[in-house]
């Protein structure tokens, strides 16, 4: 099995979000970047099959040199190998076609991303590459195990989950549940030396054309200040919700 | 040239967000000067649609779709796109419409937005305000390309009546094969989930165990609400993991928030910031989570939510 885990490099959670330009731009001064949530669980789930049931995995990022740390943190964690391609990651259908030409060159048989990037929250390249590809694709992933050619993937709907069935080639989007958040991987100092010499390779985009801009950004409004309601007089918290913000 | 709109059903029955998808393109297709065509996957009663000014509804009766499926589904939107001449397809943000949307966009050679809050800024070029940064802010999207998908956010453009006297066409599309077979599908029914309620009760540590929460599933039940919880109690097992919210959890887009015991941290905001209102019931003057809300009370759960059932109880008695 050839697996390829996508990873999105994005603002740790807790980054002030902060525009310049005009509020064109996002203001990455003193932010610290991370994998994205979500690609950590797909990458744990790879790094079982590579475990149990002898995988490669190679982890890829569109994105420019900045984001070679990030693709260092998926070595030392294990992958076996990485590529970069270097190309600003500015719209989804874009970044899908990039990740599709690197699927096809390597020969990849299960792609594992995440259900969405916590920054643009676009919730949409790994389903745009499994179309490209003319793959299975699986969203909202919560559970996957593989035998030969069969996958068996569950996926979380609305109050409850879908259990689906599919051989490969195979792409998933992936969250919690994939596999559990304690077993999430930390990279430790051995697996960091090691990603020192594990090759990570760059490759030029294929200059796919973009669908989407951003123009602007806006950071959300101020909000008024929170009314205080009295502990002893709940009736009064009633009467608000019911009289000033109309929702019961 | 028309606007395509996707009315998603459960079991034969709108989603909330149908009529509100609907509502919003016809308001689009107002802005476009064009009429807006609803396509529904069997529905009960199509006509129900007419109320939020689907001037033509296509409706599909297939027993072979009964169970979703993305592919098959977005094909069936790109058959239905073609037909009417859509160069705009809306959809709305439940778990299955985000699932089938990048391979629709893909058919269509589309360009694709997702968390759309609002109408178009400008139709020309074609521009959209979207949540982004988990919730932290907004963009502004151009769609450079001739066909465009967009999903709009939950709860963010809200049902707006606009009664026409439609039509509904029966729809006969060729469905594809897709390569993904459903083998089972569980799913509780009867309860209220977080993606579709309008209210949500929420509990954190601060509730100290899962001893202790019939009080919440009682303040639900009154509200006729959905139960939610912070990370820590999900990861502390005391509740189901599908009631996590957060950054890394369920987004909540509900009228109403109530948060108890919660202390308001940035990743649990990012996933309720889409809530209209906020209630903040907390014993720390300080919790970060009171500069987040609408209302606050400083207090003990033990002795606030209690009193809140009990009046809350008088409430709808009297406004039944
Ligand atoms: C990468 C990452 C992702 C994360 N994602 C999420 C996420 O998606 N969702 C999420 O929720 N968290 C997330 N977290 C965790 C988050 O940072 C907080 O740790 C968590 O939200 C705290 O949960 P809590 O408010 O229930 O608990 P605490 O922080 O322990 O707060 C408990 C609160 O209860 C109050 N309290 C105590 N006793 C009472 C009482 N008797 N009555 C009323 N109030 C009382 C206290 O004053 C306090 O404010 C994430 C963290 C990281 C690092
Ligand atoms: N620039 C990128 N490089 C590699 N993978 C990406 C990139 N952007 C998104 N992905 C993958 O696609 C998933 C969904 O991202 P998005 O569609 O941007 O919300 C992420 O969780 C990643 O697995």
């Amino acid at each position: 099995m050839k697996i390829l885990v996508c990873i999105s490099h994005v603002p740790d959670t807790t980054s002030k979000i902060n525009f310049t330009d005009n509020d064109s731009k996002f203001d990455s001064n003193g932010v610290q970047y991370v994998i994205n949530p979500y690609d950590e669980f797909a990458l744990t789930r790879a790094m079982w099959f590579k475990e149990k049931q002898g995988a490669t995995v190679t982890v890829v990022n569109v994105g420019n040199v900045s984001t070679e740390p990030t693709l260092r943190k998926a070595l030392a964690i294990g992958a076996d190998d990485a590529i970069r391609v270097n190309a600003e990651p500015t719209d989804g259908f874009a970044v899908a076609k990039e990740l599709a030409e690197v699927v096809k060159n390597g020969g990849f048989n299960l792609v594992l991303a995440g259900k969405e990037s916590s920054d643009y929250n676009g919730g949409m390249v790994p389903g745009m590459l499994a179309a490209l590809l003319d793959f299975s694709f699986v969203n909202a992933c919560i559970g996957l195990e593989i035998e030969g050619e069969k996958a068996t993937i569950s996926r979380e709907i609305d109050g409850g989950k879908e259990i689906l069935s599919s051989n490969l080639p195979l792409i998933i989007a992936g969250q919690k549940g994939l596999v559990e958040e304690k077993d999430l991987r930390i990279p430790n100092m051995r697996g960091i030396m090691m990603a020192r010499k594990k090759p990570l390779t760059v490759v030029e985009p294929i200059n796919s054309e973009a669908a989407t801009s951003i123009i602007s950004f806006e950071k959300q409004a101020a909000k008024a200040a929170c009314k205080m309601v009295d502990a002893d007089n709940v009736d009064e918290l009633i009467r608000l919700l019911h009289n000033e913000a109309k929702v019961i | 040239m028309s606007v395509l709109v996707f009315a998603e059903t459960s079991e034969g029955k709108f989603k909330k967000s149908a009529f509100e998808v609907t509502s919003y393109g016809k308001k689009v297709a107002e802005q476009l000067g064009t009429n807006v065509v609803v396509l529904t996957i069997n529905s009960n009663e199509p006509t129900l649609l007419y109320m939020y000014g689907a001037e033509k509804v296509l409706n599909v009766s297939n027993d072979a779709l009964r169970t979703f499926n993305a592919k098959v589904y977005a094909n069936i939107i790109k058959q239905a796109a073609e037909k009417e001449n859509s160069k705009l397809v809306i959809i709305d943000s439940n778990a299955n419409a985000i699932y089938l949307a990048p391979t629709l966009a893909v058919n269509l050679s589309a360009g694709y937005a997702s968390n759309v809050v609002a109408l178009p800024t400008s139709t020309s070029p074609f521009t959209l305000k979207r949540k982004t940064f988990s919730n932290k802010a907004f963009n502004y999207t151009e769609l450079t390309t001739d066909c465009k998908v967009i999903s709009l956010a939950k709860n963010s453009f809200g049902l707006v009546e606009n009664k026409v006297d439609g039509n509904v066409e029966e729809f006969s599309p060729q469905l594809i094969e897709s390569g993904l077979t459903s083998t089972s599908v569980e799913q509780t029914t009867g309860k209220v989930t977080i993606a579709d309620a309008d209210v949500v009760v929420s509990g954190g540590r601060g509730l100290k165990g899962p001893e202790n929460w019939g009080m919440i599933e009682e303040l639900a039940d009154v509200f006729g609400a959905a139960t939610a919880c912070s990370k820590p109690v999900s990861d502390l097992g005391w509740r189901p993991h599908s009631e996590h919210v957060g950054q890394t959890g369920k987004p909540v887009a509900s009228n109403l928030y109530v948060a108890v015991g919660i202390s308001g941290a940035i990743q649990h905001l990012a996933g309720v910031n889409s809530s209209k209102v906020k209630v903040v019931i907390n014993t720390d003057p300080e919790a970060p989570f009171f500069k987040a809300a609408d209302y606050g009370i400083i207090g003990d759960a033990f002795e606030v939510v209690p009193k809140l059932i009990e009046k809350l109880k008088e409430f709808k008695a009297n406004n039944a």
